[in-house]
């Protein structure tokens, strides 16, 4: 047994070499054989859930643009396999942490491109009422706690949401999205240590993007096989490829049961890509053009669109029929944050304290 | 009220009178647990907790790791998802290492997510010097905590309130800091049952008096009263106020002392620069400044590292004598 790979802990589905991380050596994780092929319908909905992130976020950039939405606007076109694959592992009683790359993550959780857009409006019927905008939405009746806009400060949140439901006997999964970036933090060690010591029901969900900002993974890690990494705690560490939604939801589904079903922390490194920069304020210096178009050639929704049409499922008319669906919505979804109330600045000081909540 | 129904008082220290506390509120809510580093197997860095594991078992007085962050940041996920989670800090030195998570999002999150994430968290740490224990383990930071709106500060300075304070906290919705003085671990006394909770909203006078008030909190509150003893003896009455609670301040109780005595003197272990002294001396500035005769007095500690040898630690630290000096430079 090699002591730098602690063998119970690299059930990878897709075994790789370490240290390789270009898009040419990464090796691409199938969807599996043709017997667990899932039902037509079944990849309509994952394509309509990707979508749906796709053409809210496209308008965003032009709202953007425009002005009417403000702040920090982190896009998360390129990576929507991992949100939606992932969402498809998980229960309406599990819990979602997330970062503040979040709409994906709020939209495939179900939370409406409505309420997600009146909050980037910083709108009353926001889904934080106003106060959060694009890095920080939440919806507790989904169990979606964030939008954290501090790197890796989810993570002990995600260990908590846990802890309450281990204490309580309760089969539930806690799911934490984070970054690459985020492994450079102590708060990721640290909550990495104290779910596997704890064997803490808890799906850690690294999407390693290979940048955090402008810095590439190399030059933020010693060691780049982060895998590796999360399995030197003594949890269950799987790699995947993150441009294939049948592979993510496969891989998030077997990590999901088995966490559920007690077998402590599981870790999946989603390899993945963001098409667009860092934030709007990001002129995207730091990366060479040629990659981002060869990472484009695995755009998660062509690559699903490509495999249906391979199996001669009839793609043409389900994706007109998406793609008038999602706009519709997106349209709707900016109709109704521009005639959406503001939240009146006589209630500034709501919601500090839950007494301040009730006054106005 | 005949002797029969008198309240039995009993000799406690305020150590004991915190476990007590703890132990109160283990039985009382099955939701209820403490988390931190050594609460367990060891008792509690200062033995506050000892006993507890024995009688509740690891499930619910939990050993850590050596991490505030993330069991910091545990509790907070914990209080999200309904527990009541009491987690213990060594010292307010090491809280630094978790004051991301107290502050992004202990303290934070019911305000981002437009009031649908309260955080019913507990944390409680030790404060303050005196015990020679160097400048890492003798800050009084309690101040900065108190800075941050969306928690609420709080500083037992007695037995009573070392024992009654803490369901009150629990009972709060949102997050609590309970700032232990390590000074007062083995200050011991009578302790009388409680007839009321204790009022996390309001400053206390703990001793009544006409012509100065000594405004404190936490350790700092035994040298005061030790100081008005001395100040009576010179033939000054001095009112002893004990903020007990930093945040949400009560800036009434202190206006209406000020507005009794006309002259003030605010007594803080943590450096004069930036403290919860500046504070307290500019709302009496802006609230009661008609009301004054003299300048606000501020005793506070020297604007230096604390230091590891016994009298430099001393001169370090506000005493009775310098309170006393202080208010005479007021009333005189
Ligand atoms: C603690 C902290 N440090 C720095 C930042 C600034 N910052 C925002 S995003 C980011 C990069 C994070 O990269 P990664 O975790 O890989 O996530 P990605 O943006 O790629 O999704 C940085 C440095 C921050 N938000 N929080």
């Amino acid at each position: 047994m090699s002591p730098a790979r602690p063998t119970s802990a690299r059930k990878e589905p897709t075994p790789r070499k370490a240290g390789k991380k270009t898009a040419k050596t990464r090796r691409k994780t199938g969807a599996g054989s043709p017997s667990d092929r899932p039902a037509a319908g079944h990849r309509t909905d994952l394509l309509e859930a990707m979508l749906r992130i796709r053409r809210f976020e496209e308008r965003c950039v032009e709202l953007y643009s425009a002005t009417k939405i403000r702040g920090f606007v982190h896009l998360y076109i390129g990576e929507e396999a991992v949100a939606v694959g992932v969402n498809e592992a998980l229960t309406p009683e599990d819990a979602v942490v997330a970062t503040y790359r979040e709409h994906g993550h709020a939209l495939a959780r179900g939370i409406t491109a409505e309420a997600v857009m009146a909050e980037m409006y910083g709108r009353a019927t926001g889904c934080s009422g106003g106060r959060g905008g694009s890095m920080h939405l939440f919806d507790a009746s989904r169990r979606f706690y964030g939008g954290n806009a501090i790197v890796a400060g989810g993570l002990p949140l995600a260990a908590g949401l846990a802890l309450a439901d281990r204490m309580r006997g309760q089969d539930r999964v806690t799911c934490c999205f984070f970054g690459d970036g985020a492994f450079a933090e102590g708060e990721f060690h640290e909550t990495a240590n104290l779910a596997a010591l704890w064997r803490l029901p808890v799906l850690f969900i690294c999407e390693n993007n290979l940048y955090a900002m402008g810095t590439a993974l190399a030059r933020h890690e010693a060691q780049t096989d982060l895998a590796m990494r999360a399995a030197s705690y003594g949890m269950v560490a799987w790699a995947v490829d993150g441009m294939d939604v049948e592979a993510v939801e496969q891989t998030a589904r077997r990590a999901a049961e088995a966490v559920r079903s007690g077998a402590g922390p599981h870790f999946l490194e989603l390899r993945t890509y963001r098409f667009r920069a860092h934030s709007m304020y990001d002129p995207d210096r730091y990366r060479d053009k040629a990659e981002v178009e060869r990472w484009k050639e695995r755009d998660p929704i062509t690559r699903l669109l490509d495999r249906m049409r391979e199996d001669g499922e009839p793609v043409e008319e389900t994706l007109a029929g998406i793609e008038r669906r999602v706009a519709a919505e997106v349209d709707d979804a900016v109709e109704a944050a521009e005639q959406a109330p503001e939240e009146p600045v006589e209630h500034l000081l709501h919601h500090v304290t839950s007494a301040s909540a009730e006054v106005s | 009220m005949g002797d029969g129904e008198r309240p039995q008082a009993a000799k406690t220290t305020y150590r004991e009178a915190l476990r007590e506390a703890l132990r109160d509120a283990l039985r009382a809510d099955d939701r209820v647990f403490l988390m931190g580093e050594d609460v367990g197997r060891y008792g509690g860095g200062f033995g506050v907790s000892l006993g507890l594991l024995e009688e509740f078992g690891p499930a619910r007085v939990r050993d850590t790791p050596l991490s505030e962050s993330a069991f910091v940041g545990a509790g907070i996920g914990a209080a999200l998802a309904g527990l009541r989670p009491i987690v213990e800090i060594m010292t307010v030195n090491f809280s630094l290492l978790a004051l991301d998570q107290i502050l992004n999002n202990a303290a934070t999150l019911l305000h981002m997510s437009g009031g649908q994430l309260a955080v019913p968290l507990v944390i409680r740490m030790t404060t303050g010097a005196g015990r020679q224990l160097g400048a890492q383990h003798s800050h009084s930071l309690e101040g900065w905590y108190a800075h941050i709106p969306g928690i609420r500060v709080l500083a037992p300075a007695t037995l009573e309130d070392a024992r009654h304070m803490l369901a009150p906290a629990l009972a709060d919705p949102d997050p609590v800091l309970i700032f232990e003085h390590g000074s007062l671990y083995n200050v011991s006394g009578e302790l009388l049952p409680a007839t009321a909770p204790v009022d996390l909203d309001h400053a206390t006078v703990r001793r009544p008096g006409t012509d100065i008030s000594l405004i404190t909190y936490g350790g700092s509150l035994p040298k005061t009263l030790a100081a008005a003893d001395e100040l009576a003896a010179a033939g000054i009455s001095a009112e002893v106020i004990d903020l007990r609670t930093l945040r949400p301040y009560d800036a009434q109780t202190v206006a209406a002392s000020v507005a009794r005595t006309h002259r003030a003197v605010v007594v803080d272990e943590a450096w004069r620069t930036g403290s919860f002294a500046a504070e307290v001396s500019a709302r009496i500035a802006e609230e009661s400044f008609y009301e004054l005769d003299a300048p606000v007095e501020r005793v506070c500690s020297a604007e230096v590292p604390m230091p590891y040898a016994r009298q430099l630690e001393e001169a370090a630290l506000p005493q009775a004598p310098d309170i006393v000096a202080a208010a005479h430079r007021a009333v005189d």
